[in-house]
């Protein structure tokens, strides 16, 4: 189902580069079924994210991010990608999750495309839902 | 350097070291006029030591209270005594109550203890008894009426259920952001004994509550609360002038409800979030309240501290010692009737590391 959809989005895309007109266009469709699987595949990330960031990690020191982020405050993921003074450059939310990881976690830091990294960034921003994006704000 | 020339620098290093860290001025204000009964007692409050094995702790919440307890020794002059307000363990667990004990040794002068719920929920307080006496308890200083109360009792049949271990609640409990978390309480039995022991004091004496827990309503989620508040603030209601101070929420808080002040302790471990962070839930922000400044995540103890009291005209001026910040003096104005942050309070002077989002 999700490769007839990857296929129409395709064909979709030609029918427009190539300028053709009068073949009906086959723009990509989904129904209430789809909308709900993908809510729940995100939700399943979500919670995945929850455990994590409530002591899942398994760092040695037992320090858990939600000891100082009750439910992901002050995080702030709207304001990102932001300056951060002592990295000296413009950094992505991942790089400050790695910081926390890094200092008061004491552990090693995630590959920024990790399947946890992601995880803890979906419940982060899922906490944080519906706050007007921000970028750059401190 | 001959021996006593070295003694010399030494006494005019700890002095120079001193007259950095404290705002001398504050602690003139309490000795230098006035009646003979002010005095000052020093208030340092959640270091939430972890225990990881053997003998290793975390060592951040180490070092915040090793912090505390030495600049707290260098108080000049010496304050009457010093009051900690509550989770000295993370996990309630023995390991971590004696080593922040241990630590406390340190501190020069007599500790009066308040019960947390990380102190708590282990093995309900056992341990903690053990060491350091009742969760509840009154006592008389210098005209002031001093009472502890153990504010974070939980329903009885939740405290009792069966459960898998002692651990096991108490991770329930030390979770703030726990949806199953249960409301903060005094309980039936202290409120009657504490109804009891205000019966014998006079109206005009000042009383100074203790409690872990806010003695009122801002964030259930989080706790920053305590479900029978209103039942302990009646009791207070027909004195004259009453402090309460409270632990617990790791950041500044101040108000006034009708005849009580209130003021919050910071946390020498790490500061929390003001509830309004949290976007998804509605929370209050006790009316007075200039809040701390956002903590800079660079700097391990910035945001966190301890605080020292001046108790003057049966009132409390609370001077909050904030390392890696410019500290903060919260005193009581007797012409407005409430307490005011002495630089901020005006919106006019604060900074946009005061805004909280
Ligand atoms: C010892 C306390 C502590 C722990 C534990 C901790 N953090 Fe932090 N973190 C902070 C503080 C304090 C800030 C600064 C908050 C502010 O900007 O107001 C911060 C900031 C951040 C920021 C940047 C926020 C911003 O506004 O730019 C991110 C991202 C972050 N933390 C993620 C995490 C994650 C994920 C974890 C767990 C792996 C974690 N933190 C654990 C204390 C902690």
């Amino acid at each position: 189902m999700k490769f007839n959809k990857t296929v129409s989005v395709s064909a979709a895309f030609i029918v427009l580069a190539l300028g053709v007109s009068g073949l009906p266009a086959v723009a990509e469709e989904f129904d209430e079924m789809d909308i709900e699987h993908w809510q729940e595949e995100y939700m399943t990330v979500v919670d995945r994210g929850d455990k994590a960031f409530h002591g899942g990690l398994g760092n040695e020191n037992t320090v858990s991010c939600d000891q100082c982020h009750p439910n992901g405050a002050n995080i702030h993921p709207e304001t990102y990608p932001k300056f951060q003074t002592q990295l000296g450059k413009v950094v992505v939310l991942g790089e400050m999750i790695n910081w926390c990881i890094m200092n008061p976690l004491e552990a090693d830091a995630l590959p920024l495309d990790d399947a946890v990294m992601v995880a803890l960034q979906a419940y982060i921003h899922h906490e944080r839902r519906g706050v007007a994006l921000a970028p750059g704000k401190h | 350097m001959s021996n006593s020339s070295r003694r010399n620098f030494l006494k005019a290093g700890s002095a120079m070291l001193a007259a950095s860290a404290l705002p001398i001025s504050v602690v003139e204000l309490a000795f230098g006029k006035g009646s003979d009964e002010n005095f000052t007692f020093a208030y340092i409050s959640d270091s939430h030591i972890t225990h990881i094995k053997g003998n290793k702790f975390v060592n951040n919440w180490d070092r915040g209270l090793i912090r505390a307890v030495a600049e707290a020794n260098l108080l000049d002059p010496r304050p009457d005594f010093i009051f900690y307000g509550g989770d000295i363990a993370q996990l309630g667990k023995p390991e971590e109550i004696d080593h922040g004990l241990e630590i406390l040794s340190g501190l020069r002068g007599d500790v009066h203890y308040v019960m947390g719920e990380h102190d708590y929920y282990t093995d309900l307080g056992e341990y903690w008894q053990k060491q350091l006496g009742p969760d509840h308890y009154s006592f008389d200083h210098k005209g002031v009426h001093f009472v502890v109360l153990n504010s974070i009792l939980t329903y009885e049949k939740w405290m009792h259920q069966k459960w898998e271990s002692g651990m096991h609640r108490m991770k329930q409990m030390a979770r703030l952001d726990n949806p199953n978390g249960q409301p903060f309480m005094v309980g039936d039995a202290q409120r009657q004994w504490l109804k009891a022991d205000l019966d014998k004091v006079s109206k005009d004496t000042p009383v100074v509550v203790f409690s872990h827990s806010p003695l009122q309503k801002i964030f259930k989620a989080w706790n920053f609360w305590t479900e029978d508040a209103e039942q302990v603030q009646a009791l207070l209601k027909p004195f004259d002038k009453v402090t309460v101070l409270y632990g617990h929420v790791h950041q500044i808080h101040t108000n006034q409800i009708g005849n009580i002040s209130f003021h919050a302790a910071m946390a020498t471990a790490w500061p929390w979030p003001y509830p309004a962070a949290y976007t998804q839930k509605e929370s209050l922000l006790p009316k007075l309240t200039v809040e701390m400044n956002r903590a800079d995540p660079f700097f391990e103890r910035d945001a966190t501290g301890w605080q020292f009291i001046n108790m003057h005209t049966g009132n409390v001026d609370v001077n909050y010692t904030l390392p890696d910040n410019a500290n903060r003096v919260v005193a009581y104005d007797t012409k407005l009737g409430h307490p005011v942050d002495t630089r901020l309070q005006d919106n006019a002077d604060r900074t946009p590391a005061q805004t909280h989002y």
